[in-house]
């Protein structure tokens, strides 16, 4: 049976230290979260006690690999909207609160980019001037450094990790038509030249199937790290999307995504293989095609192309929707919104794909970097297309060429400014947001399934949060409101 | 699947609907567009000084 799927995004943000002075950039990732959390928030420290990245979801041991490290000395944070704000490895990441619907993940999302907007604004009062940081929303530095946007979803434990493999490749594979961001050439040694592509991120992976992240990177990962009862549940760590800027590109990307997810656990594709032959191979050969007609070779020996794949897929999910209805996207019509964002989506990349300059990165970066190239006679490779799309990217508002674009919304302004500051309300993410909202001197340490209370003279109390659907406003809003301190909540809660 | 199947559904059944919905895409392709040359207008004012310079300097190592 399909379970609730509860989701969110992790980015990994391109940092410079602009205005002279040795770029660092641990060191400017650092300055940069402590300058927001001295100027807006107290620093709850994170807890490690549960990570294990280096879990393998194949349930063998690794072979050959570093398992990732986690940097315990960084600078790490929870916030007051359930987020985790940090360094990893030498980027400042924004990782979302868990959601229950791909919209509200783009909120949260959002919200990430107006935490770091914030952050530079913070960074600049201390650092000496000239000197800035600015930060980036993409996934490469065109240099052949890439670094990730990563989503989550829980996933029913019970289910065959192989089955999910099957089917979740070739719709990675596919979906960069409408999830990509969009680049100027390739960065993949020995690829034919490439003016434009759909993807950031088609050019680095590598395998089909693995644990890396930097290495290697396979199509599907396999850290298996639940971040919840492990007995009953997984998190899949989607590794293969790209940032996106565009609402509407999030919300499908998730969305869609989160809908195949529960297709599989309920076995709904088990007469359909759309197994491709080669799915690295495939991955560069969707990215490179804007004409999005090449046919993709699958294993039965018969060919389809990228929107074939995602049409089928698509339409077996519409009738999925009718049969079982869709309330494990956080409701049926919030499943049913993101069906039809899909089907028309699908739609126009069929007949005009320019016409979705409002609503897909790729195609609004490459409508803006056409024009700019027509109007100055300049080819691709001219450095102010590269320039341009990266600048695409800058998350200072007067220096984003994204926001300078009319984008079609999914969210208001206002909205995006409370989920700054307030956690989802039907999620685990509202416990802790509230409880670091109410009592933060008390809380020692927050992690995404526990959060360590200390009182003083006790020993540190820890409130595990397990089930990622528990603590949500309808659960925890009497209990919150009848305590008047954290001593008086662990009471309550009898831990 | 068998390849007839995944041929069938893919064809003829989608190209009718595009010719129906081709036309209100075309204008707002054309709207988008239009909004598009007056940003460009202004666009020299925001973009990076040094292009060649700012694309060398944007150097990121490490991640995920």
């Amino acid at each position: 049976m399909a379970i609730p799927k509860v989701c969110g995004i992790e980015t990994e943000y391109g940092i410079m230290l602009r205005g002279g002075g040795e770029s660092n950039p641990i060191a400017a990732s650092s300055a940069l979260i402590n300058a927001y959390v001295a100027e807006v928030q107290r620093k709850v420290g994170w807890d490690f006690e549960d990570e294990a990245p280096g879990n393998d979801a194949r349930g063998f041991a690794r072979e050959g690999s570093a398992p990732p490290e986690v940097e315990t000395n960084l600078v790490n944070t929870v916030l007051t909207n359930g987020a985790r704000y940090y360094v990893d490895h030498a980027h400042p990441e924004y990782s979302t609160p868990e959601c229950a619907t791909a919209r509200q993940v783009v909120l949260y999302d959002k919200a990430g980019e107006l935490i770091l907007a914030r952050s530079m604004r913070a960074a600049a009062q201390i650092l000496p001037p000239p000197q800035a940081i600015v930060v980036y929303k993409n996934n490469s530095d065109r240099k052949g450094n890439s670094y990730g946007t990563h989503e989550n979803y829980l996933v029913d434990r019970s289910v065959p990790f192989a089955r999910i493999v099957q089917h979740v490749i070739p719709f990675f594979v596919t979906r960069q038509i409408f999830t990509g961001a969009g680049k100027v050439g390739t960065e993949a040694a020995g690829a034919p030249p490439v003016p434009y592509q759909l993807g950031q991120r088609a050019d680095f992976f590598e395998e089909e199937v693995g644990l890396e992240t930097t290495l290697k990177r396979p199509i599907v990962n396999t850290r298996d790290e639940p971040h919840a009862d492990a007995q009953k549940y997984r998190r899949l760590h989607v590794i293969v999307g790209d940032a996106n800027l565009a609402e509407v590109a999030t919300f499908l990307k998730v969305g869609s995504t989160a809908l195949l997810l529960a297709m599989i656990e309920d076995d709904w594709l088990a007469e359909h293989d759309f197994t491709l032959a080669a799915p690295v191979q495939a991955m560069r050969r969707v990215s490179y095609d804007m004409t999005l007609r090449q046919p993709l070779e699958l294993a039965s020996g018969s060919t389809i192309t990228a929107l074939g794949i995602q049409w089928e897929l698509h339409d077996l999910a519409r009738k999925y929707a009718e049969d079982r209805g869709l309330e494990v996207l956080g409701g049926h019509e919030a499943g049913m919104e993101v069906l039809r964002r899909w089907d028309t989506v699908l739609t126009a990349l069929e007949s005009d794909p320019m016409s979705l300059a409002d609503q897909l990165d790729w195609v609004a970066k490459y409508q803006l970097l056409d024009a700019y190239r027509e109007r100055h006679g300049i080819g691709w490779d001219d450095p102010r297309m590269a320039a341009m799309d990266l600048q695409y990217h800058d998350v200072r508002p007067d220096k984003s060429l994204f926001g300078r674009l009319s984008m079609e919304r999914l969210t208001t302004d206002e909205e995006v400014v409370t989920a700054v500051t307030e956690p989802p309300p039907d999620t685990r993410a509202y416990f802790r947001g509230r409880c670091l909202q109410r009592w933060a001197s008390s809380i020692a340490a927050a992690n995404w399934d526990s959060l360590v209370f200390d009182l003083g003279s006790d020993p540190l109390r820890r409130v595990p949060m397990m089930e990622p659907l528990r603590g949500t406003a309808a659960h925890v809003d009497s209990l919150l409101e009848g305590c008047s301190s954290p001593a008086e909540l662990l009471e309550r809660l009898g831990s | 699947m068998a390849e007839r199947e995944l041929k069938k559904k893919q064809a003829p059944a989608r190209t009718e609907e595009v010719v129906e919905e081709a036309p209100p895409s075309t204008d707002k392709g054309e709207k988008l567009k239009a909004e598009l040359d007056d940003l460009l207008d202004e666009i020299d004012e925001v973009l990076e000084d040094n292009a060649e310079e700012f694309v060398r300097n944007y150097v990121q190592k490490g991640g995920e």
